[in-house]
């Protein structure tokens, strides 16, 4: 690993696949909260 | 990845207008709950297994190299874009056909979450082509027909914000969702159907063309892939239903205080 070729690329597939993923899990986690907060506790079915 | 805990049913607590929960309220306001909780675990030791398989573990291929390591995140990512668009096709049918909010909940998840697949896949795709190939991007019949398969994605996300009534939104990208499997299709066949730079099948065929711990890794990322796109499906299936409960909500409000103005006025 610590004499990889093409690590450039890589690295930047790796890193922007984690970022781009965890970005989005972290938005799809603030946005149900928020609408969580607008519905009855019995409408959330999973609680 | 994660989630607040969820003790109590909060039955019978004080709420606001809509009867929401306020502050203070025992059942937290979130999408997540224990089984989520795990499944966020299991996606998170995965993924470091990944990390250590296919940086670390894994040898170098002999012909492209180190570059090798971008098949785990790539081919796993591709694979999960097509179960999106499976889940999305098929719960659009079903919602044309039964016209139940979950099928409508679940399509719109399949394709956000498809969506976010297809750009890693693009993505990781571009950045392996260049050392490979000598290029970020060709008009390859397997790139392109990705390629629109990620616009109908987005044609099918822009749909469902354009202010309709709910039921016709949903019908119209249901019948657009209802695309996305045929195209996935062509996308899977386009590397035999047309000449193309892009290599076939790795793992689908009577021969495997990868063994060893190349393979393995590129289970682990099968694996890690799997688990953490569960764990958005559910949650952004329950931000779905969210939405259309406050929706209904706020519906209802209206109605309510329509029918107030009424009787004030008919007094």
């Amino acid at each position: 690993m610590i004499a990889m070729t093409h690590a450039g690329y890589v690295a930047a597939a790796w890193i922007g696949t984690f970022a781009l993923v965890g970005g989005y899990a972290l938005a799809v986690v603030r946005r149900g909260r928020k609408l969580s907060r607008q519905v009855p506790a019995g409408e959330r079915r999973w609680s | 990845m994660t989630a607040t805990t969820s003790p109590g049913s909060g039955a019978g607590t004080a709420h606001d207008q809509h009867g929401a929960a306020p502050a203070g309220d025992p059942v937290p306001a979130s999408t997540g709950s224990r089984g989520t909780r795990i499944l966020g675990l299991l996606a998170l030791a995965s993924t470091a297994l990944l990390v250590l398989y296919g940086l670390v573990v894994s040898p170098a291929d002999v012909e492209m190299d180190d570059a090798v390591r971008l098949m785990y995140a790539h081919v796993p990512s591709a694979t999960y874009l097509y179960v999106g668009c499976f889940f999305t096709t098929l719960a659009s049918g079903l919602w044309l056909w039964k016209r139940t909010a979950g099928w409508d909940a679940l399509a719109e998840a399949g394709a956000e979450v498809g969506l976010v697949f297809a750009v890693v896949t693009l993505g990781t795709g571009s950045l392996w082509g260049r050392p490979t190939w000598g290029t970020y991007w060709t008009w390859d019949a397997r790139l392109t027909s990705t390629a629109v398969l990620t616009a109908l994605l987005v044609g099918y996300l822009a749909l469902r914000r354009l202010d309709l009534d709910p039921d016709s939104r949903s019908s119209r990208a249901a019948v657009l969702g209802l695309l996305l499997v045929p195209n996935v299709v062509i996308v899977n066949r386009s590397v035999e159907w047309w000449r193309s730079l892009h290599q076939g099948s790795t793992l689908t065929r009577i021969d495997p063309t990868i063994e060893g711990d190349m393979l393995v890794a590129l289970m682990v990322g099968f694996l890690a892939f799997g688990l953490i796109f569960a764990w958005l499906m559910v949650h952004r299936f329950r931000v779905a239903w969210l939405t259309q409960q406050v929706d209904r909500l706020d519906l209802d409000d209206a109605l309510a205080r329509r029918r107030a103005e009424a009787e004030e006025v008919a007094r």
